[in-house]
């Protein structure tokens, strides 16, 4: 009807326009102005934009590979090789970092004056150290000043540690993929029966012992396939030979290359005083009414952990322990830096080197991580919001 | 009777705190001996338990020890603090049992085995740390390969930075707005010009020549003072209504964050460049000051926008019924206090910036961690790898930990002040 609101709302509109229309108009200038120079500065060199590469032979060797891999398979079996790499240590570092800082978050609120300010100093120390150093120093100092292969240290005649690595047994399995069935079996059995009692519970008010039932089932099961399924374990036990007069190796066995353990260390150590500090606030975040509140319905006190303080506690902690993995998980790519063959070293590093590639291998190895990184954010906020406290 | 007796009491006060200290002696000394002496009183029993004596002893001891209110000050202190169950006294006995074992050899080698006199490596003679690598690389450590008749400069500038910031705190308010105007604007042009130089007469350095420690702070001064202001409008960025502005935000933060740094330093070493006209050079050190400054703005963005978050409404409401603008309202009213409820976390920022500083190895820039690694490869000096990180990692620490109280100390400063 007015006319001059009318003017004044396109006069708006036009204000919000303007700036999204010159911010797209910049992004897509950049990105023409950047593809234009690509293009001729691969044109000078005689190559063209395009992933065919990845078929091509490799022709470069891997130090340690979790797959079958030489120098005749393809690029992408090498990019392949890299990732299960980064994989495998990332697991590993998790594993261990979880432990670690759980236990020094724990320790740091323990009454016990000397354990609480041992976990401190754990955490002040190795948290205001840079990771890269940590990794120089486990790899370059603390791993190199371990004895020649012939003084290795000898854990029981079974594993064998030395300046070269850690040889422990190879398990051999026969009918392996049964046993692999049966955990599957036991870990969905152990999920329903969970289900099955936290309805009990919470309708009929019956408690079913979950933890020694599972537990039962996670060991039961897959010890069943020994008895009837013909599974059979063994073990290789590395061997010292002799391969000339100075030259002595372990034959047989898994070797677990200096660079796998020092990565792994550093990695874990770094993170765990991350985790440490998050377990603390978490359980100290927990209202201290709670537990008198539990406390005064009569549960007992593993009950008032279990039922009260832990789901709280870990709606506080998991959030930012995710990101922590998250984080170590990013951080292994400085493998790259004591040549642990990672996505970085083997596909960023070597494979770029060879094919000169570089916008395609970085891209690809960008776009790795990020998918990576973006999978765990979409799952962490499906699960906040799982998590949230719902309130009417 | 028997039971009643073992169960500590106060009663018998005195005949258990006579029993339980000698207990503990007892466990101190059968360690001590086998520590220092050489001497094993228990070699009879089987290795695990010869082993573990001096703890049990010592548990039993502590155990006979634990007496609830006895009257004694300083017996209730040690009950409390580091006897309050058996499974204490064990964790307790055994962090004092390590700490005499491991202290004094690390001592040895740190200090009163180390070597401290002489020029070479064949002066290191008594089998401690050879402190004599870093005092002859200490240059190198600080200031890379930056000739050593220029350094001066280096120095001149650190040391004007260190008096405007001093001079910071002592100024009066009114002129304090200036002075970190200049701070952050003037003097950063006039300290790069310095070091860098090429003009008022003084020779031109050349990048590829910096390094070490004054490397580290001049890459994580330049990347903090750059990636504060794109962190900040990529903040605002990512609460704008405007949705081509504010996904451009999203994307662009989101990419930064989900990719390790040494992926971007790659990307500014070998990937830039085919973006660039063909024969375009640029500097190094400002591919990966980019780099940095880019990478971290993603994550100050996240600092900042959580304090934009954290702002009450009234605060926007109030600013927009003046009939304030967008940009008056966000510099004059928002900003302000955003930026200063999350002072904490922006130095937690900085912090991870100068832990990343290390990683311009990978475009071959060395600043400390870096040079360490060079020296510890000289023919001259090989063998020296512990040595070198244990310095670095010393001079890293203590700036970091320096860096990290403050920040706390900030932290319980402004939420006392809410």
């Amino acid at each position: 009807m007015n006319f001059k609101n009318f003017k004044l709302d396109l006069s708006n509109k036009n204000k919000d326009l303007i700036p999204q229309v010159l911010t797209v108009l910049f992004i897509v200038l950049v990105i023409i102005y950047f593809t234009i120079n690509a293009q001729n500065n691969m044109g000078n060199r005689g190559i063209s934009f395009g992933f065919g590469f990845l078929s091509q032979e490799s022709s470069f060797d891997i130090t340690f590979s979790l797959i079958d891999y030489d120098g005749s398979h393809s690029y992408a079996k090498a990019f392949l090789v890299g990732l299960l790499n980064t994989i495998l240590v990332s697991v590993i570092g998790i594993f261990f970092a979880t432990i670690l800082g759980v236990t020094v978050g724990i320790s740091r609120l323990s009454q016990n004056y000397l354990i609480s300010k041992a976990a401190e100093w754990y955490v002040e120390i190795f948290r205001n150290i840079p990771l890269i150093l940590q990794i120089f120093f486990w790899y370059f100092a603390a791993l190199r000043a371990l004895p020649l292969t012939v003084d290795s240290i000898n854990f029981y005649d079974i594993s064998f540690l030395n300046v070269k690595g850690w040889y422990v047994p190879r398990l051999i399995w026969t009918n392996f993929s049964l046993f692999v069935y049966s955990l599957i079996a036991a870990i969905l059995l152990i999920f329903f029966v969970s289900k099955y009692a936290k309805k009990q519970r919470d309708e009929l008010g019956k408690q079913i012992p979950v933890f020694y039932i599972s537990l039962g089932i996670l060991f039961g099961l897959p010890f069943l396939t020994f008895l009837l399924g013909g599974v059979t374990l063994s073990f290789q036990i590395p061997e010292l030979t002799q391969l000339s007069k100075t030259i002595y190796v372990y034959q047989g066995g898994v070797t677990i290359i200096p660079e796998l353990i020092s990565l792994a260390l550093a990695l874990s150590m770094y993170t765990a005083t991350f985790i440490a500090e998050n377990v603390r606030a978490g359980i100290l975040g927990v209202n201290k009414g709670q537990k008198e509140a539990a406390a005064s319905i009569g549960l007992t006190k593993g009950q008032i952990l279990k039922l009260v303080v832990m789901p709280q506690a870990l709606r506080i902690i998991i959030p930012p322990t995710t990101n922590q993995y998250l984080n170590l998980t990013k951080n292994s790519s400085l493998a790259a830096a004591i040549a642990y063959p990672d996505i970085v070293l083997v596909f960023a590093g070597t494979a770029l080197m060879q094919t000169g590639r570089a916008i395609e291998i970085i891209s690809i190895t960008m776009l790795t991580y990020l998918s990576l990184s973006l999978s765990i954010s979409v799952f962490m906020n499906w699960y906040n919001k799982k998590m949230a406290i719902k309130e009417k | 009777m028997k039971f009643k007796l073992a169960k500590p009491n106060k009663e018998n006060l005195n005949t258990f705190v006579t029993l339980g200290s000698v207990l503990i002696l007892v466990g101190f000394f059968d360690f001590l001996a086998n520590t220092f002496l050489d001497l094993n009183f228990t070699g009879f029993l089987p290795g695990g338990l010869s082993f573990l004596t001096p703890i049990i002893i010592g548990v039993m001891g502590l155990h006979f020890i634990r007496i609830e209110f006895s009257g004694n000050r300083l017996l209730d202190k040690i009950n409390t603090n580091f006897n309050s169950s058996n499974f204490n006294a064990f964790l307790s006995l055994l962090v004092i049992f390590a700490l005499i074992k491991y202290i004094p050899p690390i001592l040895n080698w740190f200090i009163f085995d180390a070597d401290f006199a002489g020029n070479t490596k064949q002066d290191c003679t008594s089998g401690g740390a050879c402190w004599v690598f870093v005092k002859v690389w200490l240059n190198r450590f600080v200031y890379g390969m930056y000739p050593d008749t220029e350094q001066w400069r280096i120095n001149t500038a650190f040391f004007m930075l260190f008096a405007l910031v001093g001079a910071s705190f002592f100024v009066p308010a009114k002129l304090k707005k200036y002075l970190l105007i200049f701070l952050l604007f003037v003097y950063p042009i006039i300290g790069l010009k310095l070091i860098s130089g090429g003009d008022f007469g003084l020779e031109y350095i050349e990048t590829g020549a910096w390094g070490g420690l004054s490397l580290t702070f001049i890459v994580s001064a330049f990347a903090l003072i750059l990636c504060f202001p794109v962190g900040m409008f990529l903040a605002l960025g990512r609460r704008s209504n405007l949705p081509a502005i504010r996904y451009t935000s999203i994307g662009f933060i989101e990419l930064w964050r989900g990719v390790p740094l040494i992926t971007v330093l790659f990307m500014s070493a070998v990937m830039f460049p085919m973006f660039l006209p063909d024969g375009t050079y640029v500097d190094k050190l400002i591919r990966v000051l980019v780099a940095i400054t880019l990478f971290e703005a993603a994550y100050m963005a996240e600092v900042i926008r959580g304090g934009l978050q954290a702002l009450p409404k009234g605060q926007y409401e109030a600013a927009k019924s003046l009939g304030m603008g967008y940009w008056r309202m966000h510099f004059l009213i928002v900003l302000p206090q955003a930026l200063k409820l999350v002072i904490p976390g922006i130095a937690n920022t900085f912090l991870a910036l100068v832990k990343d500083t290390p990683l311009i190895f990978v475009v071959g820039l060395l600043e400390l961690a870096g040079m360490v690694n060079l020296a510890k490869t000289n023919p001259e000096w090989l063998g020296m790898a512990m040595e070198g990180y244990v310095f670095a990692g010393l001079v890293f620490w203590v700036i970091c930990y320096a860096m990290s109280r403050y920040s706390q100390n900030l932290e319980k400063k402004l939420s006392t002040e809410r």
